[in-house]
């Protein structure tokens, strides 16, 4: 083999290229994260010439430092998960659910949910493959209902503005609401509600599907990277609409104004919250920095992460997407017991922290 | 003539992928019949789990993403050869 001299390794390899592309991404990203405070402080207080107790000085300090601490979690986070997602082949996990039965079939098809992301170009997919494939309905609406209540969005915002303990308690509460329901869902004897053209479907005799793609890391990579600006580019003004609400909240907001409203004592404001969040559709970049804000003017951990979950996790768009494959009936029911689990894990929020 | 199918429900994806396909086959100048599919009955036919889904010739090249115009240039160029 000729070696071509003008050639470096890190051009002949493009693995090699795109990991150090990667790894100076990482370091020009610890950088910036570290100058964020500093950065945030001189523009208020420096720049600004905000005096440093002033309303309008707490509101701005609080917005130029989150602003640019949630797009840098969020690019370099969603990138992460955008490459593991790379590694997870819908087949297999299909195939894997099916051999299991219910209870660790829900187990699995709530984390599978977790993982990736509700959309009509997945989920309803998805479902069909699912029912086609004979697996129990229950363990299938684990998968349909953990699918669109957690997402990578909100997961990395909670992080970011709520810390490591509360993202890991929204995982767990999520996928434990998945499976819980979808064991109930799956003893109602539902199956006459899903749409009949779902179990008419026949695969036609000459497919050829290529099962096993065989990705480069440099492919990879470059294909998280894209997917990576599309989610961080969709949420961008959500974000930012999102901490300038938290941020007015948080500088002109009385300390424990809320805690009559949403606070522990206030036993209705679970179900209320829910109940007000089920219409509310927002993107969890929106909704998040504003709970976030409430938290601090003494509304409880609880309250404020039922609201966000029924915000997020029941809108009207995701009912368009089901109804495609499930009768009014089903949705009605659908809705109603993942409502419920949602309350009773705020409640149980606001009893243990 | 080619035969290529997009297979999607109409979402953003699926609408970029009809259009990369359109491109290539017009820089080609490859005679294709590029066709929506849309329904999930007939989308779900061909066995993907994802959408969308690019289908040339009855065989489904790709699913769940959407493939860059060089991809799919080849998969022309390759489908236009065993034809």
């Amino acid at each position: 083999m000729q070696l071509n001299p003008t050639q470096t390794p890190l051009q002949k390899n493009p693995d090699l290229r795109s990991w150090a592309l990667v790894a100076l991404a990482a370091i020009v990203w610890i950088i910036l994260y570290n100058l964020i405070q500093p950065f945030a402080d001189w523009l208020a207080y420096g720049l600004l010439a905000l005096p440093q107790d002033s309303h309008l000085g707490e509101s701005l300090a609080f917005f130029f430092y989150d602003v640019p601490k949630l797009f840098l979690l969020l690019s370099g986070m969603i990138f992460v998960i955008s490459l593991l997602q790379t590694f997870i082949n819908t087949q297999k996990v299909r195939t894997m659910v099916e051999k299991r039965g219910e209870g660790i079939g829900n187990l699995m098809a709530a984390a599978f949910g977790a993982i990736t992301p509700f959309c009509s170009c997945s989920s309803v997919p998805l479902f069909i493959g699912f029912v086609q494939a004979g697996i129990p309905l229950g363990v299938t609406f684990s998968f349909l209902i953990t699918s669109p209540l957690m997402n990578e969005v909100a997961f990395v915002m909670l992080i970011g503005l709520f810390g490591w303990k509360i993202a890991g308690l929204y995982l767990l509460s999520g996928v434990t609401i998945g499976i819980v329901s979808g064991l109930i869902l799956g003893r109602l004897k539902l199956e006459r509600y899903v749409e009949g053209f779902v179990y008419d479907i026949k695969p036609r005799a000459n497919i050829d599907l290529k099962l096993e793609e065989k990705l480069t890391w440099a492919e990879r990579i470059s294909r998280s990277w894209d997917s990576t600006k599309e989610i961080v580019g969709k949420v961008f003004w959500f974000v930012i609409i999102g901490i300038g609400i938290g941020a007015f909240i948080h500088g002109y907001v009385p300390q424990d104004a809320l805690t009559g409203i949403m606070g522990k004592s206030a036993w209705w404001s679970v179900p209320a919250s829910v109940l007000v969040g089920i219409p509310l559709y927002s993107n969890a970049a929106g909704v998040i920095p504003i709970v976030s804000a409430l938290l601090d003017k003494g509304a409880s951990l609880g309250t404020v992460l039922a609201f966000m979950m029924s915000v997020v996790g029941l809108s009207l768009p995701e009912v368009i997407i089901l109804r495609r494959v499930l009768k009014p009936q089903l949705i009605a029911i659908f809705i109603g017991v993942i409502a419920v689990a949602i309350i009773l894990t705020g409640y149980l929020f606001n009893l243990v922290m | 003539m080619l035969n290529i199918k997009i297979l999607g429900s109409g979402c953003a994806n699926c609408k970029r992928l009809e259009q990369i396909a359109r491109t290539v086959v017009e820089d080609m100048r490859v005679e294709a019949d590029v066709v929506k599919v849309t329904e999930y009955p007939d989308i779900m036919a061909y066995g993907i789990t994802s959408t969308p889904g690019l289908v040339i010739n009855e065989k489904v090249m790709s699913f769940g993403r959407i493939p860059t115009p060089a991809e799919v240039t080849t998969w022309v160029t390759d489908a236009l050869q065993a034809a």
